[in-house]
């Protein structure tokens, strides 16, 4: 056969498995037998033996279903147990893993408790609103157990470790036998009737069932419903559930445990007085710190730092709006002179007074023309006049005389030549500045003359 | 303000109300201020208290109502 052929263990073991988890039988089974090889795992599991003369099954309580548990599984002990058988596959066994163990031989008692528990859950006596609150800081509590035995020293040893500030007073009370019940009972109403304590412990130490049977009584139970004083419940170990249990206020699994649920621990308390003041201190300086924050905050905040930005913007807006008004003004300005140089002009060129000005210049010009004519004409006409006179003067045969020239008359006749004249002759010369008659003695032509 | 005759158990709650107050943070600065005087009263209290209670009173309660003392170490004389 190949390798391949083979099953690996585990195939065959899942295999194994299968068949357990399909048969309906092995699904839940009711067995009896007797204890052996008890193991109480702290984990809270329970491992033992179920063995009869013939045969042995390992067997397995798991922690939910150990913790419901109304006794301790010991050694040899015949016990009834429903449950399942199935395969473990890490070790390849097969288990029955128990769902609920009875003790045979007080079942008995176990009908009477459960009838009971029934009972009084029907009446409401467990619900949790009729659960008294336990009083955080108990002043004084009330002991309700066996002066002997380990319950009331561990009760008071672990009070005094944890909290020395409550006063303790012990009720001491029968907690097994037949006057236990009635004792119980007494012991709750005297400490009602006291009234002093804040809060009440009702318990024992570990025993057999029948040891603790007294809190499973009817009386026990309905004296602790009637309390007026919050009762912690301590019955035996945490494996013991009693009626007790179920009706207290609150359930303690054993009587140490009580004693912690009764009050606070001195230490924690220390801590928590530290933790509260420095939270205070913390809180107290947090919040000045963030009102001082707030108030710097504020000062250097620009409205009260620097004032002026508050109004800034204002005067920025004024310096616009001046600006804006100025330019307006001048453009309406400027229009407005435009206008008016337009309408100005307009009016100027209609105006007579350029016409007037403009004829007053003409005239002007015209009287200068005229002048300057009239000017020019009297100098050309004087110019001529003189020019005239002075070719007149030129041309006055007497201006000569002036130089020195003389005329010659005879008879009145302006001589001309020589031979005019005749010796004897009487002439008259003409000179600028009169006249003179004289004879002529002698002519001489011309050529002679020289 | 602290009482003479305050138990613990009410310093305590004060002290962890004033606390829890303060914690909330809407308390004004003043009331604050008086409430940490208050906190810091109660807290030394509270201190002085737990300093203080080193023996635990133990007795018994007999049946006549007489309380007798008790050590839980020696058991019932």
């Amino acid at each position: 056969m190949s390798s391949a052929s083979y099953l690996t263990v585990k195939a065959l073991t899942k295999y194994i498995k299968r068949k357990f988890d399909a048969d309906p039988h092995l699904r839940e089974v009711y067995v009896k037998g007797e204890l052996s090889n008890v193991k109480l795992h702290q984990s809270g599991h329970i491992y033992f033996t179920l063995k009869d003369d013939g045969a042995r099954i390992a067997a397995t309580m798991f922690k939910t279903a150990a913790t419901k548990l109304a006794f301790e599984p010991k050694e040899g002990m015949q016990v009834f147990i429903r449950g399942d058988v199935n395969v473990y596959e890490g070790y390849g066994t097969y288990q029955l893993y128990v769902q609920e163990m009875q003790p045979d031989g007080i079942g008995s008692l176990f009908v009477a408790f459960n009838q009971l528990k029934e009972q009084l859950q029907q009446e409401g006596l467990f619900k949790p609103e009729w659960k008294q609150p336990i009083p955080r800081f108990p002043e004084k509590i009330g002991v309700l157990t066996s002066t002997t035995g380990a319950a009331i020293r561990d009760i008071c040893t672990t009070l005094k470790r944890r909290y020395p500030l409550a006063e303790v007073f012990i009720y001491p009370t029968l907690v097994q036998g037949a006057q236990a019940t009635p004792n119980i009972v007494q012991n709750i109403e005297r400490a009602n009737i006291d009234a002093s304590c804040d809060v009440l412990i009702v318990g024992r130490g570990g025993g057999s069932i029948e040891d603790l049977w007294a809190f499973n009584e009817e009386a026990v139970a309905r004296a602790i419903f009637g309390s007026r004083i919050p009762i912690i419940s301590a019955v035996g170990h945490e494996t013991d559930t009693t009626i007790a249990d179920y009706v207290a206020d609150l359930r303690a699994p054993t009587p140490t445990a009580a004693a912690e649920m009764a009050v606070p621990d001195q230490q924690e308390l220390f801590q928590r007085v530290l933790t509260q003041k420095s939270q205070l201190h913390q809180i107290v300086r947090a919040q000045l710190m963030a009102e001082r924050q707030r108030l710097n905050k504020l000062q250097q905040s620009y409205p009260l730092s620097m004032p002026e930005r508050l109004y800034r913007p204002f005067t920025e807006r004024l310096a616009q709006l001046e600006t804006g008004l100025q330019k307006a003004m001048q453009v309406d300005l400027m229009k407005k002179t435009a206008r008016f140089q337009q309408l100005h002009s307009a009016v100027e060129q209609h105006s007579p007074k350029k016409a007037l000005a403009f004829h007053q210049r003409e005239l002007e010009t015209h009287f200068q023309q005229l002048t300057r004519a009239a000017t020019h004409y009297v100098t050309k006409q004087k110019q001529q006049f003189e020019a005239t006179v002075r070719t007149l003067e030129a041309l006055n045969p007497l201006a000569i005389l002036t130089r020195g020239f003389t005329v010659a008359y005879k008879d009145n006749q302006m001589l001309k030549s020589a031979v005019d004249v005749k010796p004897q002759d009487q002439l008259t010369l003409s000179f600028h500045d009169g006249k003179v008659i004289a004879d002529v003695v002698k002519i001489l032509p011309k050529n002679e003359g020289e | 303000m602290a009482e003479k005759q305050q138990t613990f158990a009410d310093a305590m709650t004060a002290l962890e109300e004033i606390v829890r107050q303060l914690e909330q943070g809407d308390v004004p600065l003043e009331n604050a201020i008086d409430l940490y005087k208050q906190g810091m009263e109660l807290s030394q209290f509270c201190h002085s208290k737990l300093q203080h209670a080193e023996e635990q009173l133990i007795s018994i309660v007999q049946e006549t109502g007489e309380t007798t003392a008790f050590d839980p170490l020696k058991g019932e004389n």
